[in-house]
């Protein structure tokens, strides 16, 4: 169906739904590389004045990629849940926005709304809205999941402690795994990307991280982000496996480029839960996304990159993950050019994961090639930890030595406590407290205090 | 308050190149650090954006015995367009493409191309391409006669495929710049493709990467390749197939 609007005397035809989304979206050059952005300003805007009028049922009707060829599709419309969507079911995508940051909608509402709307719906309500609009409405969801601690609690702020190193040397990914843990970084997961996917190193790291946590009684989780298919391995041959991890994206066919398919997935969550290892909670899963994944797997299907992305958090929402993370940029310029564009996608991945009930992360970063530096890092950080996101990367001095990037780092992490008052969760405080590392106010004690871990671990690492 | 001089880091921090032991004040980078890493930064930035200069190397090249490399380059305009348009770094010019296809092969025909590329860092081509090939050289007689030169401008990994087909080469490999790390400015990869025809994935390819004395050392990476080649050879392929024993595929190619 075509949608059409009127300004200025002039009437402008959008082919159909895809196209409109497309041009609608935010300058930003995947969709350029792609051939789907609009052809210049005006357009932009024409579609978002044309977009604002589509009422959100229409999202359930005209699919973007077709119910027969993608399963990620079949997921969306199957398992949409027409009682959760009465409460916005009337409402056009312009309507929708305002009811967002209507104070009536508060976080209950917002809560029992989310199983209604699809990533379509949300993506399409993010390409009219303002980053200001995008954090107050992200700002509202609570998304709370638990393992071994409590994550996504107003007020908290949690981190993954990412030591990766360029060879997997397990003595290396120990040191800085020590070090993030004395900044209190970890509460989220201590999660290693290995340099090699061959079974032996993986199951080595997670020896060696799982014997460090239960010799210190970390309250954490750990995870080592290989293949969905090594860690399945892993767990067969024993593996002490918390989190099953996996990159995924917003088509079939971007998925089959990963290596899985739905089924996969459902698989690895049924053998993780099966070993029972989360003390207070069975979010199992850990999944990684990114905009630009479905035009870099040639597999967009000539959706746009920030609604392809929206779709990966269906396939997330469906395994119900104790942390979805955006990578948002790790992919490089053609995807997302400079700060601005990286800052813009941050946000609206962060809002449209929460929108859809995610427990949404963001890998605040950039790479060399990118029109990026740590000025533009700052400020999304800055932005998505007033919006409420549940955890950040900590990246020893914000350098990935192996994945060769620059994300947040332990000091990072400190600084938006200190100007936001935001805590860790509370099993993974209490415990920096038991220490001796930290204050009851959370506050890192001088290093002289650090002794009870570090000596310990300095024999422990012999 | 800050505590850079802890002895424990200090012994902590030989097991890692990462950037651990770096002080705090309250909870922010101390001075010292933050410059360092500024630095190490605009290094990286400049090896992106730096151009390769191809008579230089060309030179150098001929200087060890290669001789004088075939000059190609692909259809970006200039490096802003080679960073927003992976695509036309993957197809050659028409000046370029003409070229190749007029190019006679000797009397053994090609058994292969080496292509040594800008790709993300001019740097890493310019520094350890005819180091690398002069290791392997004196290791093996794989590079002599029926071995084929081209030096590529705004080029990206599987500009190597086009470069492989014209001159029907069975295997090419591309030595080419990596996406600069903050601490790895001019870190070569290189990437090996079995039968070259525009179109092969990269999992069709194998790769050895973080090629530089800091990194992976001419004569390790020689020998590694070396063995790839071989057995491509005697598989009479490349890639997935051949993993067991190289390097697997690094996330992204430049």
């Amino acid at each position: 169906m075509a949608y059409s609007i009127t300004a200025a005397g002039r009437t402008h035809t959008f082919r159909d739904l895809k196209t409109l989304l497309a041009k609608a979206t935010p300058a930003r050059s995947g969709d350029a590389l792609a051939g789907i952005a609009a052809e210049n300003e005006e357009e932009r805007v024409l579609a978002r004045m044309a977009l604002a009028e589509v009422p959100l049922a229409r999202f359930l009707d005209e699919l973007l990629i077709p119910y027969e060829d993608d399963e990620v599709t079949r997921l969306i419309i199957d398992t949409h849940d027409r009682a959760a969507f009465a409460l916005i079911g009337n409402l056009t995508v312009g309507a929708f926005r305002e009811w967002l940051l209507d104070p009536a909608t508060d976080t209950e509402t917002l809560a029992r709304t989310a199983s209604g709307i699809t990533p379509e719906m949300a993506a399409a309500v993010s390409k009219l809205m303002r980053n200001q609009d995008l954090i107050l409405a992200a700002q509202k969801c609570r998304v709370v999941t638990r393992f071994r601690n409590t994550l996504g609690l107003p007020g908290r702020l949690s981190v993954r402690l990412q030591p990766n190193h360029p060879t997997d040397d397990v003595r290396g990914i120990a040191a800085s795994m020590l070090e993030g843990l004395l900044y209190g970084c970890g509460d989220a997961v201590i999660g290693v990307n290995p340099a090699s996917d061959s079974l032996r190193a993986v199951i080595g790291l997670l020896d060696m991280m799982n014997g460090f946590r239960e010799r210190y009684e970390v309250p954490t989780q750990t995870c080592v982000l290989a293949h969905v298919t090594s860690t399945l391995c892993a767990i067969e041959r024993g593996a002490p496996v918390d989190l099953v991890f996996q990159s995924i994206g917003g088509t079939e066919k971007t998925n089959r480029s990963f290596g899985v398919a739905l089924a996969t997935l459902e698989e690895a969550r049924s053998a993780a839960l099966a070993l029972h290892r989360g003390t207070v909670g069975d979010n199992v899963m850990y999944f990684e996304t990114g905009q630009g994944s479905a035009l870099s797997a040639d597999a967009h299907e000539g959706v746009d990159q920030q609604t392809c992305e929206a779709r990966a958090y269906a396939v997330a929402r469906h395994f119900q993950p104790l942390l979805v993370n955006t990578v948002v940029g790790f992919i490089g310029p053609e995807y997302l050019f400079d700060g601005k564009q990286i800052i813009r996608a941050g946000l609206e991945d962060h809002f449209c994961g929460k929108l859809l009930g995610l427990p949404m992360g963001c890998d605040v970063c950039y790479t060399n090639h990118a029109e990026a530096d740590q000025d533009d890092m700052d400020t999304l950080l800055t932005l998505l930890a007033v919006a409420g996101v549940n955890f950040v990367m900590g990246v020893p001095g914000a350098d990935d030595v192996m994945l060769n990037y620059q994300s947040t780092s332990f000091h990072d992490a400190l600084y938006a406590r200190a100007v936001l008052g935001l805590r860790r969760a509370p099993e993974f405080e209490a415990w920096l407290e038991r220490m001796g590392m930290a204050s009851t106010r959370g506050e890192l004690l001088a290093p002289e205090a650090e002794q009870r871990l570090l000596p310990a671990a300095r024999e422990w690492l012999r | 308050m800050s505590d850079t001089g802890s002895d424990v880091w200090m012994q902590l921090r030989r097991f890692t190149p990462a950037r651990i032991g770096l002080g705090r004040v309250g909870g922010s980078l101390p001075t010292r650090a933050l410059v360092e890493f500024e630095l190490a930064h605009a290094q990286a930035r400049d090896a992106v954006h730096a151009a390769l200069d191809p008579d230089a190397l060309a030179q150098e090249l001929q200087k060890q015995g290669f001789g004088w490399p075939i000059l190609v380059r692909s259809e970006a305009s200039d490096r802003m367009e080679y960073l927003l348009r992976p695509d036309r770094g993957r197809a050659l010019n028409a000046t370029s493409r003409e070229g190749l296809q007029q190019f006679v092969p000797g009397r053994r025909g090609c058994e292969l191309a080496v292509v040594i590329a800008d790709g993300l860092s001019a740097q890493a081509p310019a520094r350890h391409a005819a180091s690398l090939l002069r290791e392997m050289r004196a290791l093996s007689d794989l590079l002599g006669e029926g071995t084929v030169f081209i030096l590529a401008t705004l080029a990206r990994v599987a500009l190597g495929d086009q470069i492989g087909e014209l001159l029907q080469a069975k295997a090419v490999l591309v030595l080419i710049g990596e996406r600069p790390g903050l601490s790895s400015p001019d870190s070569l990869g290189a990437y090996l493709t079995w039968a070259p025809r525009v179109g092969r994935t990269d999992a069709e390819r194998n790769c050895v990467s973080n090629i530089r004395p800091e990194g992976l050392s001419y004569p390790e990476a020689a020998r590694k390749l070396l063995y790839l080649l071989g057995e491509a050879q005697r598989l009479q392929l490349s890639g997935i197939q051949l993993k067991d024993d190289s390097e697997s595929l690094p996330a992204r190619l430049p």
